[in-house]
């Protein structure tokens, strides 16, 4: 439908001289069998997240980023075609220091530590500056940003059928995400769409750096790129969001009678879903409900008791999952730590639960109520 | 008309007024009555007699950008203005792509207003930088001061507004919406003179800290015209209630929080202050609403036309109970959390409805998030046939989806659809979107504003250009393929007046094709598309009535233009621009 992007917009920039050719650029067309990692941001220091108001909403999401974006790329039905929807990941190699890929960049770093709106308009630039295409280059900072499309080449045939149709379209954040293998030098693969979405103020794509930085895991994909602006969302209407469709939220600070949501995310599973945890009154009823929303998740997982196979988890293997056999059962509490179920009263517990996890009890060992940083790691 | 051309023939030069059969007094009285600022530009340009009792005679002021005139001029042209508003920031300023520190600063055109409009009632900001100094400046400058409108403005505190609040004693007006403003305590409600009761809209919904209830219920008791109430949501279900009772005549009611606890008595009280409510046509507020207490508004609901549920995250069976009393409803936010059924919900019981609008709640969800889809669109589209306007956050839209909402609907004169992943496809045939936006332009020939997104390629623009015959605003983002497709839309609708275009492709050649386009348009932005400041610069030569300005960001390359904004002015440069904003 569209011709290739290289010559389309080689086309393009010759006629209106747009184009600062440099020399980071002929390394990235050398590069272009696509296996380098490249953070997108390369701003790995970037620590303007911290200061954020929201940086506890961010670290939340930081770490169900990579697991999040994992759980897309198994492409189930219900999510978008694998070459659409899937979320864009950082590269993460481990690599935490971005600095020498991106040769033009350290007055990037500057933007970064400086005012988040600045490090915003980076991220967006590098953000557009993939989606043009090898040649094009948008600002010469961002060359090495066009590794997204070098990868291209690489990525799988439904990859490169998207890449195609966009031949300009900017805004293709992509991005690549590593393997969920973790191999040591991730195929970058181009994931067009799913730009990623700014953080609730502040954040203007620091967060992503915090991502990569904390997320050094070969078994993670890295998280996904910010775009500043976009959802074009109105801070103040972020605000409200923030505490209203979460009630929970202790932004808010005022408990009431109302649902109480909290996600529920499982290992292995593409994606989440809601409990409302005041319509249980145990830890039994919760285990039960659990069971069966993720039933199907569990397909040849059950381990010592029942049969393998598409087989709902009994209610005792649930709690099974309690003590380390398959899963367990986990949640975030208030302070950010990952904390085992049931060991608290259900009053207590439901005050303080911002989020459950389901995870390998391989992965549990060693939760302690302190925080996981095992499990934040894997993520 | 004979009358006039009488008066023509003897316009030309003459220093002596001739008598006409159409005195002066007479036009000016006339002239009164046309309010649209549109009209009475056109008034104004009819002769030059016209012109000047057009100036004499005009009483509010609008000023769409505000560095396209300076307060000068202004006040050197309107001797008799009692109203103004005035935009400053561009508007993507909203989503953070305007540095802090751009400029739209009320302070100067305060000062000047200061000296000649000792008169002035009312002022309504949008974007701009008001800081507490002006405000306090402002309550005591204008002793007829009556009504003060902040929208997305910021800069100020709530020290400003305790100004506004200890000095305007003809106060009717407060009206403190959306702002990015500092708010350290609610202190300034008390700051109301216990005599003081002009009071006919009060509106500090996102305000975040307590204010003292009692001070506030005495202001409600006392201002016996109060007609709009928008409370922040630290006011309990108790206290609102108390609220209703002093003011059962409200017209627009903003909530609290629906949230807390209710003894049945309590709740019965509730839904009788409710019951009294009948003048209700607005409602807003309900942040943290708990369902169970939503039935205790349905008496209020009967004449609402405008339900603003934005802020609620409603599931789709609580709307729908709460839409069946809601019967007159014309215009309609909601969260997406009430996904597709909700909207089915919509369609079947909101026939009039006119605007729907529906935001994201977790438009930074990573995960899977349920939201609305094209079917949540095109079963409001079979029930709300007079919807003109709308604005739509979903993750997944079809080509066909659309085609068949806009035949149902053929008169959007507003359509805002954002998929919220950039450059995304019909997620069934994987094609780009360029069909749907084709179908909104043919058949929607009303449409004046349009914001486009998903995978677009430049015979979006083509057709854009091709039928937008009333298209004024235009909003892009990560769309098109070249140049072409902004040149199709710059040579194509000859009624733009604002175009904002982020992260597309379209370079100098696209931005020097409508230079002579610019001064017929409020402004342009482009930022983070392939301009260069040589391309700026050539404009800013070949127009020096338009402003070019470039905002640059350290860092990046200097030969290209980061983000550009143009915009006509007859006040010429800035001369407020901060070091990172260069007028060419």
């Amino acid at each position: 439908m569209s011709p290739p992007l290289l010559s389309a917009e080689e086309g393009e920039q010759s006629n209106v001289s747009l184009v600062a050719s440099s020399p980071s650029m002929d390394c990235i067309s050398q590069n272009g069998s696509g296996l380098k990692e490249r953070n997108y941001m390369g701003l790995s220091d970037c620590s303007s997240v911290d200061s954020s108001p929201v940086s506890s909403l961010s670290e939340e999401k930081k770490n169900n980023l990579n697991l999040k974006a994992t759980e897309l790329r198994l492409g189930l039905p219900g999510s978008q075609s694998p070459d659409r929807k899937p979320e864009l990941c950082l590269l993460n190699t481990g690599k935490l220091d971005e600095k020498p890929l991106f040769p033009l960049l350290p007055s990037k770093e500057g933007i970064c530590s400086s005012s988040q709106k600045n490090v915003v308009s980076g991220n967006k630039r590098g953000f557009s500056d993939t989606v043009d295409g090898f040649s094009e280059v948008k600002s010469s900072v961002y060359t090495t940003g066009n590794w997204m499309y070098h990868a291209v080449s690489d990525s799988e045939s439904p990859q490169s059928v998207g890449q195609g149709k966009f031949p300009g379209s900017s805004g293709m954040n992509v991005v690549l995400s590593s393997r969920p293998s973790g191999a040591q030098s991730p195929i970058m693969k181009e994931l067009p769409t799913k730009v990623l979405q700014e953080r609730p103020h502040a954040t203007n794509g620091t967060s992503h750096n915090n991502n990569t930085a904390t997320n050094g895991n070969s078994s993670a994909p890295a998280p996904k790129a910010q775009v500043v602006g976009w959802p074009p969302i109105r801070s103040f209407r972020k605000n409200s969001l923030a505490t209203t469709s979460k009630n929970n939220d202790e932004v808010d600070g005022k408990p009431g009678p109302g649902a109480l949501f909290v996600k529920v995310s499982m290992d292995g599973a593409p994606y989440l879903r809601k409990v409302d945890l005041r319509t249980y009154s145990t830890y039994q009823e919760l285990s039960t409900a659990l069971e069966k929303m993720f039933s199907c998740f569990t397909i040849g997982q059950c381990g010592s008791q029942g049969a393998p196979g598409r087989e709902m988890l009994s209610e005792t293997k649930l709690r099974d999952l309690l003590h380390g056999s398959e899963y367990v059962l986990t949640y975030e509490d208030k302070d950010g730590d990952w904390m085992l179920v049931g060991d608290v009263p259900w009053e207590m517990f439901i005050d303080s639960c911002k989020r459950l996890k389901i995870m390998k009890g391989s992965d549990a060992i060693g939760l302690a109520p302190r925080a996981m940083e095992k499990s934040r790691n894997r993520n | 008309m004979d009358p006039m051309r009488k008066k023509d023939c003897h316009d030309s030069g003459e220093s002596v007024r001739v008598a006409s059969t159409f005195p002066d007094e007479v036009l000016e009285r006339v002239l009164a009555l046309v309010k649209s600022h549109k009209d009475r530009s056109s008034v104004s340009l009819v002769c030059k007699d016209w012109y000047d009792a057009e100036r004499w005679s005009r009483t509010h002021v609008f000023i769409g950008n505000c560095y396209s005139v300076s307060p000068e001029i202004v006040v050197r042209r309107f001797p008799n203005v009692r109203s103004v508003t005035l935009k400053g920031k561009p508007r993507f300023s909203d989503f953070n792509l305007v540095p802090p520190n751009w400029g739209a600063d009320i302070r100067c055109w305060l000062v000047v207003f200061g000296a000649k409009y000792r008169c002035l009632e009312e002022l309504r900001l949008k974007r701009m930088t008001v800081s507490d100094e002006s405000l306090e400046f402002l309550a005591l400058s204008f002793p007829n001061f009556k009504a003060l409108s902040l929208l997305s403005c910021d800069g100020f505190s709530t020290d400003g507004l305790a100004a506004i609040a200890s000095h305007c004693k003809n106060l009717t007006e407060l009206n403190i919406q959306e702002n990015d403003i500092y708010d350290k305590s609610g202190s300034w409600l008390s700051c109301f003179p216990e005599n003081f009761t002009s009071l006919e809209v009060l509106n500090f919904a996102y305000l975040h800290n307590d204010v003292n209830f009692e001070a506030l219920e005495r202001l409600v008791s006392r201002c016996k015209s109060l007609n709009v109430l928008k409370v922040n949501k630290n006011i309990t279900l108790e206290q609102l209630q108390r609220l209703l009772i002093c003011a059962p005549q409200l017209a627009e009611l903003g909530t609290g929080s629906f949230l807390h606890e209710l003894t049945d008595r309590q709740y019965s009280e509730l839904k009788r202050s409710f019951n009294n409510c009948n003048n209700l046509n607005v409602l807003s507020g309900l942040s943290e609403v708990a369902a169970i207490y939503l039935p205790a508004l349905y008496p209020a609901c009967t004449n609402l036309t405008f339900l603003n549920l934005s802020d609620a995250a409603l599931q789709s069976e609580e709307l729908a109970k709460l839409l069946v009393h809601c019967p007159r409803l014309q215009r309609l936010w909601v969260l997406d959390t009430v996904e597709d059924k909700g909207l089915e919900a919509i369609g079947s019981n909101c026939p009039l409805l006119e605007e729907l609008r529906v935001f994201p709640s977790d438009p930074f969800e990573e995960g899977i998030v349920h939201g609305v889809t094209e079917s949540g669109f095109i079963a409001v589209s079979y029930g709300c046939r007079r919807l003109h306007y709308v604005l739509y956050f979903c993750r997944q839209m079809t080509n066909a989806a659309v085609a068949t909402i806009v035949q149902n609907c053929p008169d959007f004169t507003h359509f805002r659809l954002c998929i919220m992943n950039p450059c995304q496809p019909d997620y069934l045939s994987n094609e780009p979107m360029d069909e749907a936006f084709c179908a909104v332009v043919k058949t929607c020939t009303k449409l004046r504003r349009l914001a486009v997104s998903g995978l677009l390629t430049d015979l979006t623009f083509e057709y854009i250009g091709k039928y937008a015959k009333n298209l004024e605003t235009l909003s892009v983002a990560f769309a098109g393929s070249s140049d072409w497709g902004m040149q199709c839309v710059l040579g194509g609708c000859p009624k733009l007046r604002k175009l904002e275009i982020r992260d597309c492709p379209f370079g100098n050649a696209a931005l020097l094709s409508g230079f002579e386009k610019y001064e017929s348009m409020r402004s342009l932005w482009m930022s983070d598309c392939k301009v260069t400041m040589n391309g700026c610069r050539f404009l800013a030569k070949e127009m020096p009535r338009l402003n070019v300005e470039v905002m640059k960001e350290d860092g990046n390359d200097d030969s290209q233009a980061d983000k550009v904004y143009v915009y006509r002015s007859v006040a010429g440069p800035r001369r407020d621009a901060p070091p990172f904003v260069l007028t060419l």
